[in-house]
């Protein structure tokens, strides 16, 4: 039975968008949180905690984030958790977002000149102080443009959650498109929503970008990172 | 925790694996070679270009920077076939990857030719080079060189990305795992290993850039 495309298709796609967002910050302050712990244990003094948080790094820059999703939702089966498109799609995108912010915060943190370490460490601050209070503020400052590009890329990759058979965004034009066979238009919506989701936090981040390199701050673009097939 | 794990009934999968291994290397090579082209030709009508020009490519690379790579995938696959264009999965998956991966290539290209600085340029017209040649030979190379890492971390993306195609139902490596998994319902184990091989795929194309780099560079 196929339908006409109508303005309530219009309406179906808004809807799922919402998904769309409301996944998107999941994995984006999820993402933020676990990105921290990464981003410390990557620039700790102790081994232990540098080398694993760069294995965690490099298993989820060097395989597909649709693996990565995969093996998740096969692997909560296993250990007895529910099977369940949501959660695995939560999870996958928490983990994979905090990879990445993780690694783009390291070299933020690396970027404050050691002196800035050493004096906050000949002040008597404990480590927790001399990140929070001396190495945090001024790492935020070039953290900013590179944190608000990558949630461009987070936004694009919820639609990867539609494979899983979760619904938003990507998921339900499939479904209109099966309903009404207009895949241009249905498409072009779909495109119009990500875009407009899209394109103001990208410009943002550039003008952040370029707001910072005016300073004379050191611009940490995250441009080569952006997944290709996100 | 009562799961026994079989990996030995994927064992005797491997030729399936191999096939589809295959066809992602082959999209990755298709879509790094004709991605560079569009990406090169892209950057040099963005920084030489005219208005019209400039600005067309800018709306490619804001659109397909802004949207994801499953849509733009949807869009050539079915979308092509009510203008006409009836491509097969491999082909559009192929088409996909290169027009994704162009507008990323184009930018970072720009960036590299913008920071080539002018005195070059004006020293290859001093040797009586003509406008091409000194893009060729002055510019583009020396840009090539500044942006490489950035660009090789670009295509190891994109090889990553092409697990994406299997959603159209082209056959690579991801495709496989699915319908291997839909035969033996050992789901878990298949794509353990296949986000394994990946892994292994990523670290290959990784070696081998930085080989390219340093014989590329000592030559040059």
């Amino acid at each position: 039975m196929i339908r006409d495309f109508s303005y309530s298709d219009v309406l179906i796609l808004l809807r799922a968008a919402q998904w769309t967002v409301v996944l998107s910050l999941i994995a984006f302050v999820g993402g933020i949180v676990l990105g921290i712990v990464i981003a410390l244990m990557r620039t700790a003094r102790a081994r232990l905690p540098r080398v694993s948080a760069m294995l965690y790094v490099e298993l989820f820059q060097g395989t597909p984030l649709l693996m990565q999703l995969f093996v998740l939702f096969f692997g909560m089966n296993i250990i007895g958790l529910p099977v369940n498109a949501w959660t695995a799609a939560a999870v996958g995108l928490t983990l994979y977002t905090s990879a990445f912010l993780g690694e783009i915060w390291r070299g933020c943190l690396q970027a404050i000149p050691v002196g800035q370490w050493e004096a906050a460490r000949s002040l008597g601050l404990p480590y927790l102080a001399q990140v929070a209070l001396v190495i945090f503020p001024q790492a935020l400052r070039i953290a900013v443009p590179p944190t608000v590009g990558f949630l461009v890329q987070v936004i694009k990759s919820t639609s990867l959650a539609s494979i899983l058979g979760f619904v938003e965004l990507t998921r339900a034009a499939q479904l209109v498109n099966n309903a009404t066979y207009s895949p241009l238009l249905t498409f072009s919506i779909v495109s119009a929503i990500y875009f407009a989701l899209c394109f103001p936090l990208s410009s943002l981040s550039r003008r952040l970008e370029q707001r910072l390199a005016a300073s004379g701050g050191k611009p940490q673009s995250v441009r080569h990172l952006n997944v290709a097939g996100d | 925790m009562n799961y026994v794990f079989q990996f030995g009934t994927l064992l005797r999968e491997w030729p399936l694996l191999l096939d589809g291994l295959l066809l992602t290397m082959r999209l990755s090579l298709t879509a790094m070679v004709f991605g560079l082209a569009v990406g090169t030709v892209c950057a040099a009508a963005s920084v030489y270009g005219g208005k019209v020009l400039r600005g067309g490519v800018r709306g490619y690379v804001e659109l397909i920077r802004n949207t994801p790579f499953l849509v733009q995938l949807f869009m050539i696959f079915l979308g092509l076939p009510v203008l006409g264009v009836r491509l097969s999965p491999d082909t559009a998956a192929a088409v996909a990857l290169t027009v994704n991966v162009g507008a990323y290539a184009s930018e970072i290209i720009r960036a590299g030719i913008e920071s080539v600085p002018r005195g070059q340029i004006e020293a290859g017209t001093a040797l009586g080079l003509s406008r091409y040649l000194v893009f060729r030979h002055v510019v583009l190379k020396q840009a090539l060189i500044a942006v490489y890492p950035a660009l090789s971390s670009q295509f190891i993306l994109l090889m990553l990305g092409t697990s994406v195609v299997s959603a159209i139902g082209a056959e690579e490596l991801s495709a496989t795992a699915n319908s291997i998994q839909s035969r033996t319902f050992r789901a878990f184990e298949v794509y353990f290993v296949v986000t394994g091989i990946y892994l292994l795929l990523a670290l290959f194309f990784r070696e081998t850039f930085r080989f390219l780099y340093r014989r590329w560079t000592r030559q040059t």
